[in-house]
């Protein structure tokens, strides 16, 4: 904590101090803006990167078929459907996955865990894994599902790899949540004689169910965005179907940047136009949670 | 967190209703184990990121020395004369890195110090999450943005080829601004009004108790926000393999085309390399450098957090 002394000599200055206030307030409203430009700048390009998206890709967007057809290898015919697809599908099985797993995680560790240093390293660990590059683990992807579970390079790799991407946030947002939880209900409800379980059941987990919604949408939007781990674990540029769980898959950022390597200019505005589908969806699924948010905390 | 524990044994003397059936506990000791269970997937991961990683980087390692590895300056392991020197990915990571933070660190502490010190509640509560939008864009968005927009814009005012350090840097920065701007703005909130405010009764203006006042005792939260901001610059992936281009070299020429470790891996993964091919290997020889600096970064960061957290009474 840093400890502001006053100077001792600022009394024999008194004059000259209040003589200066003037233009020390005046320096105080420059920097004022400049704080709030420094905020506004980041918005800016916000608005410069939507715009862009937009003029870029709405024209191909609203090309017929452009939800519904298949990719083509010409710039402004086909659509992006099996990326659609595979991306609401890895979302689903991300979900599946990290939710129980999440939110068990989440419960152990504040109802259960008692204060031992294998507590503390699961904490510590979960703060570190939060932190791993994605890429990373599509490393650990590429070596657990594709090569040691023998998955090879298929949706179910991608799914089990982003859900462990997802967890870690997924814990934290839900620990928040069952913190939120006043004591007194669980008194409540232990004065009843139940068991722990069934307080938790009963009580703790619906009390907590939007703040634990907020975290799942929050690292769900952050999965469906992630390209570089399924680049690791093998996700493909181009499809012709919808993939199953165990066939070859894309996910709609692996088909915006397989647009984007693409030399003929045409698919530059291809491209835009699935960003315009991907950031949709994740405004769609950040929105919600915002709502959620506001919904239900005051 | 205060765990509750209900065993007080005052149900045994009460009414038979309200006795625990034998099998509640039973079934409460099943779920506890499967909750455990559950917590132990996160140090599972950890343990598969490790042992995975740096079982194929030694494998690497027996047929590349660690002094071609380190002491090198080329890395062409896809040429037919092989180079395996990391210093020009690990180059291209540090130069793309410094941009980034020399956008983020600004953007993110201006945007903190508004949000906390300025803007009305209301203003702040829609200006915030406007600002963590910029988090939620996906990265690949921010790559063709860079690529595609601000390559040629920048090209109007200083000759840039068209892979680039300094445009992938720039929006990466941006991307980067919220992880600064929030941890460091939860830091600036946390330190109490009191300080402020005796800090006016002395006579100071607002803007001298930010930089003489608040920022100091916040200063921890700061660092560790920034720290985070460069692990986060440091395993960034599409950004930078979409417009920082393939080029590993040695250059801090912001304006030439370079290559980071992430886009590296990158280029040659697609989960067709042949396990046990030498691409293969390179591949988690890499990763296992790029895991050693965020982990490192990362803990840094989180000790810093909480080893200086300030404690206010």
């Amino acid at each position: 904590m840093a400890t502001i002394y006053p100077r001792d000599d600022s009394h024999n200055s008194v004059v000259e101090f209040l003589d200066n206030v003037d233009k020390r307030e005046k320096i105080g409203k420059i920097f004022e803006i400049l704080f709030l430009l420094g905020l506004l700048i980041g918005l800016f390009v916000l608005a410069l990167l939507l715009f862009d998206v937009l003029r870029d890709g709405l024209g191909r967007f609203l090309t017929p078929g452009f939800l519904t057809e298949t990719p083509s290898r010409f710039p402004d015919q086909g659509g992006i459907r099996p990326a659609i697809v595979s991306s609401v599908l890895l979302g689903v099985v991300v979900i599946l996955i990290t939710v129980p797993i999440g939110v068990g995680a989440a419960l152990y560790l504040e109802e259960y865990a008692p204060k031992t240093w294998w507590a503390a390293i699961i904490e510590i660990n979960i703060s570190n894994l939060a932190g791993v590059p994605s890429i990373v683990y599509g490393l650990l992807g590429l070596g657990v599902f594709n090569y040691l579970l023998g998955f090879g390079p298929t949706l179910i790799s991608g799914a089990l790899t982003l859900s462990l991407l997802s967890l870690p946030v997924i814990i934290v947002t839900a620990r928040e949540a069952i913190r939120a939880v006043p004591d007194s209900l669980r008194y409540a409800s232990y004065g009843l004689g139940v068991t722990k379980w069934q307080t938790l059941s009963n009580h703790v987990i619906p009390y907590a169910i939007p703040g634990i919604f907020t975290g799942v949408i929050i690292s769900v939007s952050r999965a469906i965005g992630d390209a570089a781990s399924l680049i690791v674990v093998g996700a493909v540029g181009f499809l012709t179907f919808n993939p199953g769980l165990f066939q070859r898959f894309m996910a709609l950022p692996i088909q915006i940047y397989s647009y984007i390597t693409r030399p003929e200019p045409g698919f530059a505005n291809a491209a835009a136009a699935t960003i315009i589908v991907l950031i949709l969806l994740v405004l769609a699924l950040n929105g919600l949670a915002i709502y959620i948010r506001q919904r239900f905390y005051h | 967190m205060t765990s509750i524990n209900p065993q007080n044994g005052f149900h045994q003397n009460s009414r038979h209703i309200l006795e625990k059936h034998p099998s509640e506990d039973i079934q409460d000791k099943i779920v506890a184990t499967i909750l455990f269970g559950c917590a132990l997937v996160s140090v599972l991961t950890t343990f598969g990121i490790v042992m995975i990683i740096f079982q194929v980087a030694f494998e690497f390692f027996q047929k590349v020395s660690f002094a071609q590895f380190f002491l090198d300056t080329k890395w062409t392991p896809l040429f037919a004369e092989q180079h395996f020197g990391i210093w020009p990915l690990i180059n291209g990571t540090f130069l793309t890195t410094v941009i980034a933070m020399a956008v983020a660190i600004p953007l993110g502490l201006s945007s903190a110090i508004y949000l906390s010190e300025y803007a009305q509640p209301k203003v702040a509560a829609i200006l915030r999450p406007a600002m963590e939008l910029l988090a939620g864009i996906p990265t690949v968005v921010y790559g063709y943005f860079a690529l595609l927009f601000v390559t040629p814009l920048l090209r109007n005012i200083i000759p840039l080829e068209i892979f680039n350090a300094l445009s992938a840097g720039l929006m990466m920065g941006i991307m980067i601004t919220p992880t600064v701007g929030s941890i460091s703005l939860d830091a600036i909130r946390s330190v109490p009004r009191s300080l402020r405010e005796g800090a006016y009764a002395l006579g100071i203006t607002k803007l001298e108790s930010i930089f003489r006042v608040v920022l100091p005792a916040a200063l921890s939260g700061i660092i560790a926000s920034i720290i985070l901001g460069i692990s986060r610059a440091v395993g960034e992936t599409m950004t930078v393999l979409i417009a920082a281009g393939q080029q590993p070299k040695l250059t801090v020429n912001f304006a030439e085309s370079i290559e980071t470790m992430t886009a590296y891996m990158a280029q040659i993964s697609g989960g067709d390399s042949p396990r046990g091919s030498l691409n293969f290997q390179t591949l988690y020889a890499v990763g296992a450098v790029l895991f050693l600096i965020t982990l490192i970064l990362n803990i840094i960061s989180y000790w810093i957090s909480n080893r200086f957290k300030e404690k206010y009474e």
